[in-house]
């Protein structure tokens, strides 16, 4: 084992790659190395620096600080289409595609093979893609617009897109996430063909069973930091965890003596055209509910249907015994339910208004007089909840894309307590915010359902989902697949219903 | 074919022809062949402006100045023209082209360099370079007597039974159907408009792909000032004003989405001719001419609530996913 | 860490920066500095720039534009357009003429006036907020129908029996050099300002206009606040038409033609985003007198008004060209 570590020469080192964003340090000093026929698996919590990493390596960003080695010659990437020179190539986690064109200029966009007068070559891009695809087991006809392409489906084409150029090293940026099981079967046997051809790949995964599966290698990023490397073939599950998450599972979450008291919210028979059908649960009084599954399961898409952002074909929410009827976030707002959601940026903070006037708007009601604002109600109501959360600004009159991302999160939870809600839904509270915040957000949490609110936290990450949860219910491709009690649950019980193979289980 | 049949631009052909048809009805000899090529010469300035900014609505931009463009290079190819009546067509040519090449790379400097919105940049350089046409003609018009008789001729000179301008327009189309469909930078166009986040993952450089459609536009622009001028053998400060609007109209309704990323040359090129064949249309089937602006604004409303493609959530039921 | 009993929270101020120091800073100052260097050129230029009734003849330059420039500023900072609002005066001003030679009343053309505007305004929004269609190609379409029907009505005749004491509203004077048209300016100045700067809805129009989605996460009903938005453009547009149409005192389908990219880079100049989400009145208000000024001491020195177009157009892009190239040139220093 030892000798292969050092006589093996890696295809591409990093060594002391920096990369800083206004107020973020998303890499420091980060040390890779990827060798010829391995697989090495970076493992490491959302907001870790993964993402940050694939983009230097594919010419995205360019790193402020360290060195890219191939081949034992230090290299810059200026653009995309460098890094693919040099033989680097990556199936990015978000679809880096295009709706509007066809599947095989998807594949061959930058690169397309040319005819005569170096024009584009339509034919050939044709049977070039349907061989690529057909190598990874996909059946989609390169002819077909991406758009009409199902998510998993995109993937493919995204996987293929990836094989489409020559590589050394190919990155993959949690390849499996929105894949159905025989498509990752398929997916593992092409990594198994890909390592015999000698290429050295970069495997990005949450998921350590399947990082026990594939990987030779690994390498464990936290809060943009390299905090370790090895061969998988030394190291243990519970080991990784700890290092990837820094501290063993007891410490980080708060203790919670609290019992949930009596039915607050009953939802039945939810369900969606597309996205979600026959969910039914209910909510206590004070307790945190945990939705667990994977990426693309359709949580976020019930839990927004529920807020009113989407109307669900079917279904009864109770709020008290009372049946609502929500046809718009203003709605469930007014009944008092309200939702943070997971897209931050997007969806929860207005990063170009200051924090007094993001955390008043759903609260403007309250803090004006006959349709007219007043800014010291909205100051007093916006420091009230910001200081309870321990926000980290200079002034409630800052803006709030000027702000970290944990205290953007806070600004936006603080904005959902001002409304004095009965329900908070909490989408993937934690996710890209730094160790202090995460803490910070986990002891509220816990101390809102102490004082009776209760709580639904969607989360990816299980050891927030055994950390907070009283209840735990599992999601998959849109159905709820099962409801478990927080004692005696198991890590691998979650992952395996998540997963989809619970019957092998056992 | 299958697939041409259930496009866009086959229901726009098809709502064409039928234009076509109905028009014959009432008027007899409208669809022959000699007065269709009259009409598609007629419309052949509009469909090359169309083109131009095809391209630019395609990286998620616009180009309001092409008229401004025209007027200019226009008034600048005529006042050469009837100073020195010596100069060859092909010279005046290769003036508008590069003067309409140097106005459209300043819009696309500004919208790549100093990344002003383009609604802005275009916005600011229509007036600018409208307001230029005053400053060199003096407010003067340069009429058909001080043309020369080769500067009016050359756009209407025949060659196999088709007018130079139809000839042009023609070369236009099949330049873009290549340049468009079969070069990396024609490729780029739709990449940098339909996902401008993950075009840079592809190599491209956004802003730069959104100045190359500002310069093209530009060119086009200019060679359209010479043939407008030469054709209606006129120029002065306010020609071709507001017609920045009917070009953008031509693109909706030939398809192009405003929103970028999507569209085609022949959608560009149906869009124009239809507006082409309403205008030309509406006096021989005995209806006041000033219908026409009310018919082209409905058109464009129809054609775009038709095209928008509507948001829809990602489909993760397998259950749905079969059916879909 | 949070609340935890005995750690007292720290004390966030509200303000980062004093009162004055924001002032300085900001857009409207870089204006009025501009606004006042072109009136001190202009008093150079003309003796007779300075002569109360040539001023007040010069407002009637942008008021009528300024007006729909209001409510341009609030759709244009929610991230939507309106390119129609001449069309919609072209039409508006038809229907009054229509029903003027039919004999009807001044207090009638007027209603006839703004009901055509908010019925236009209506379209608009429907069009936007019910069909989800992008309103720049919506009001390229309508400006080109509402003006469209015009033509239909008119086609190259004129519409110019209007009472008497119709004219008031485009020529009358409430006091002295005062005109009605200034003070309708000024009157709407003071309500859009109030309502962009000082309600609830007015923050809700900013909140639509930085992030759309993150206001309907809010509970913000967003296409409810911009069908109101469409409405009052229409409505402006009607004052505008009926202010127009009153001082012309004559309708052809071609009044005001073009107004509406004269209008948009009024807004624009005003330091409205062109992508929504920023903006004042007051900035509109300042980019209006300076527009007018403009027009007017040009005129004063018989430059004709297609060259002050050259000016303006300059300044819509120096204006906001400037701040980036010293940006750009700074960042290429340090790096």
């Amino acid at each position: 084992m030892k000798d292969t570590e050092t006589t093996a020469t890696p295809v591409l080192r990093l060594s002391g790659v920096t990369k800083t964003f206004p107020g973020v340090t998303a890499l420091s000093q980060v040390e890779l190395a990827l060798y010829p026929g391995q697989v090495t698996a970076l493992i490491g919590e959302n907001g870790a620096g993964k993402s940050t990493l694939v983009k230097i390596l594919t010419g995205i960003y360019q790193p402020d600080e360290g060195q890219i080695v191939v081949d034992g010659d230090p290299v810059r990437f200026p653009s995309a289409t460098a890094a693919t020179e040099a033989g680097i190539t990556a199936i990015h986690q978000e679809t880096v595609l295009f709706d509007e064109l066809s599947v095989a200029e998807n594949i061959f966009l930058g690169h397309a093979p040319r005819g005569r007068f170096g024009l584009i070559d339509w034919a050939r891009m044709r049977e070039d893609a349907a061989a690529i695809l057909d190598r990874i087991g996909a059946r989609i006809d390169p002819r077909t617009l991406l758009g009409d392409l199902g998510i998993g489906s995109k993937h493919l084409v995204a996987i293929a897109r990836a094989l489409s150029v020559d590589a050394r090293v190919v990155i993959m940026d949690e390849p499996t996430a929105s894949l159905s099981q025989a498509e990752i079967e398929e997916l593992y046997d092409l990594v198994e063909r890909l390592k015999g051809e000698g290429k050295a790949i970069l495997f990005i995964s949450h998921k350590f069973d399947e990082v026990f599966r594939i990987a030779d290698r690994y390498t464990v990023f936290r809060d943009g930091e390299m905090v370790d490397a090895g061969m998988i073939a030394d190291t243990t599950e519970d080991k990784l965890v700890e290092k990837m998450v820094g501290r063993s599972m007891d410490a980080i979450f708060p203790t919670r003596e609290h019992k949930p008291g009596d039915e607050v919210l009953r939802v039945e028979d939810f369900a969606h055209p597309t996205e979600f059908d026959g969910i039914s649960f209910t909510l206590r009084r004070g307790e945190i509910l945990g939705l667990y599954g994977l990426v693309g399961a359709g949580r976020s898409e019930v839990m927004q249907a529920l807020f009113g952002v989407t109307r669900p074909s079917r279904g009864q929410v109770r709020l008290n015994g009372e049946t609502l009827r929500i046809r718009a976030p203003a709605d469930a707002i007014a009944n008092g339910i309200v939702y943070v959601p997971e897209d931050r940026g997007k969806q929860g903070a207005i990063g170009a208004m200051p924090i007094f006037q993001n955390v008043t708007l759903p609260s403007l009601g309250t803090t004006s007089k006959a349709g007219f604002v007043r800014m010291a109600e909205e100051f007093a109501l916006a420091r009230k909840y910001t200081e309870r959360l321990d926000l980290r600004a200079s002034a409630l009159d800052q803006n709030v894309g000027n702000l970290s991302g944990g205290n953007q999160q806070k600004v936006v939870i603080a904005k959902w307590l001002a409304t004095q809600p009965a329900v908070i839904i909490l989408d993937e509270p934690t996710k890209g915010i730094d160790v202090g915040s995460k803490a910070a957000v986990h002891e509220f949490m816990a101390e809102l359902a102490a004082k009776g609110l209760s709580v639904i936290m969607v989360s990816s990450e299980i050891p927030e989902i055994l950390g907070m949860s009283d209840r735990v219910i599992v999601m998959r491709d849109g159905l709820m697949v099962s409801e478990h009690d927080r004692d005696g649950l198991t890590p691998e019980t979650l992952v395996r219903a998540a997963a989809g193979y619970e019957g092998e289980a056992a | 074919m299958t697939g041409f049949l259930k496009s866009r631009e086959a229901i726009l052909l098809g709502a064409l022809i039928a234009l076509i048809l109905v028009v014959e009805m009432r008027f007899s000899g409208f669809a022959a062949p000699g007065n269709l090529a009259d009409v598609f010469n007629d419309t052949s300035i509009l469909i090359i402006l169309a083109l131009g900014q095809t391209l630019v609505i395609l990286t998620r931009c616009i180009d309001l100045s092409q008229a401004s463009n025209l007027a200019l290079t226009g008034m600048v190819t005529a006042m050469l023209n009837a100073s020195m009546p010596g100069l060859p067509v092909v010279v005046l040519l290769a003036i508008a082209m590069g003067l309409g090449l140097v106005m459209g790379a300043f819009n696309g400097i500004l919208v790549w360099k100093l990344e002003i919105p383009p609604i802005v940049v275009t916005l600011g350089t229509l007036t600018i370079y409208r307001g230029i046409i005053f400053v060199v003609s003096g407010g003067e018009w340069v009429n058909s007597h001080e043309m020369s008789a080769a500067y009016k001729a050359f756009p209407r000179a025949e060659f196999l039974s088709l007018p130079v301008m139809s000839w042009i327009c023609l070369a236009v189309i099949a330049a873009f159907a290549i340049g468009v469909n079969r070069t990396a930078l024609g490729r780029a166009f739709y990449a940098a408009g339909g996902n401008p986040g993950a075009a840079v993952y592809t190599g491209i450089d956004v802003g730069k792909t959104r100045f190359w459609a500002f310069v093209i536009a530009g060119g086009l622009a200019g060679l359209c000032g010479y043939l407008w001028v030469s054709r209606y053998a006129v120029a002065y400060t306010d020609v071709a004003g507001g017609f920045e609007l009917d070009i953008v109209a031509a693109c909706v309704v030939g398809g192009i989405a405003i929103m970028g990323g999507s569209g085609t040359v022949l959608g560009a090129v149906l869009g124009a001719l239809f507006l082409g064949t309403i205008k030309n249309a509406l006096p021989v089937a005995g209806i006041s001419p000033f219908w026409q602006m009310a018919i082209s604004g409905a058109a464009i409303i129809i054609a775009v609530a038709f095209n928008t493609r509507r948001e829809t959530g990602r489909v993760i039921l397998k259950s749905a996913e079969a059916k879909a | 860490m949070s609340i935890a009993e005995g750690t007292k929270p720290r004390r966030l101020p509200d303000r980062l920066s004093s009162r004055p120091s924001r002032i300085l800073k900001s857009w409207e100052v870089l204006l009025a500095g501009i606004a006042i260097l072109i009136f001190l050129a202009n008093t150079q230029a003309s003796p007779y720039f300075l002569n109360p009734w040539n001023l007040s003849d010069a407002t009637l330059a942008f008021t009528e534009k300024a007006m729909i420039g209001f409510a341009m500023a609030l759709l244009i900072i929610s991230g939507e357009i309106d390119l129609s609002v001449a069309g919609i005066i072209a039409l508006a001003s038809t229907a009054m003429g229509f029903a003027a030679q039919y004999g009807m009343g001044t207090p009638g053309l007027v209603l006839i006036g703004l009901a055509v505007g908010v019925v236009c305004g209506a379209f608009n929004g429907v069009l936007v907020t019910r069909l989800g269609l992008p309103s720049i190609v919506v009001t390229i379409g309508t400006m080109s129908l509402f003006r469209g029907i015009s033509y239909i009505i008119l086609g190259d005749q004129a519409y110019g029996d209007y009472p008497d004491d119709f004219a008031f509203f485009g020529r009358g004077y409430v006091f002295w050099v005062i005109s009605f048209e200034l003070t309708l300016f000024a009157l709407f100045a003071l309500i859009y300002g109030g309502l962009l700067h000082f309600t609830n809805f007015g923050r809700q129009v900013y909140a639509i206009g930085n992030n759309a989605t993150a206001a309907t996460f809010s509970g913000i009903r967003v296409a409810r606040v911009k069908m109101i938005l469409f409405l009052l453009t229409g409505v402006m547009s009607g004052v505008a038409a009926v202010c127009l149409t009153a001082r012309l005192g004559s309708t052809r389908p071609s009044i005001a033609f073009a107004w509406e990219l004269e209008i948009v880079t009024m807004v624009v100049l005003g330091g409205v985003s062109i992508l929504g989400g920023a903006g004042s009145i007051l900035g509109v208000v300042i980019a209006a007198l300076i527009i007018g000024m403009v027009t007017f001491g040009l005129g004063l020195l018989n430059v004709p008004g297609i060259v002050m177009s050259i000016f303006t157009g300059a300044l819509l892009i120096a204006v906001i060209a400037l701040p980036r190239l010293i940006l750009l040139i700074r960042k290429g220093r340090t790096s």
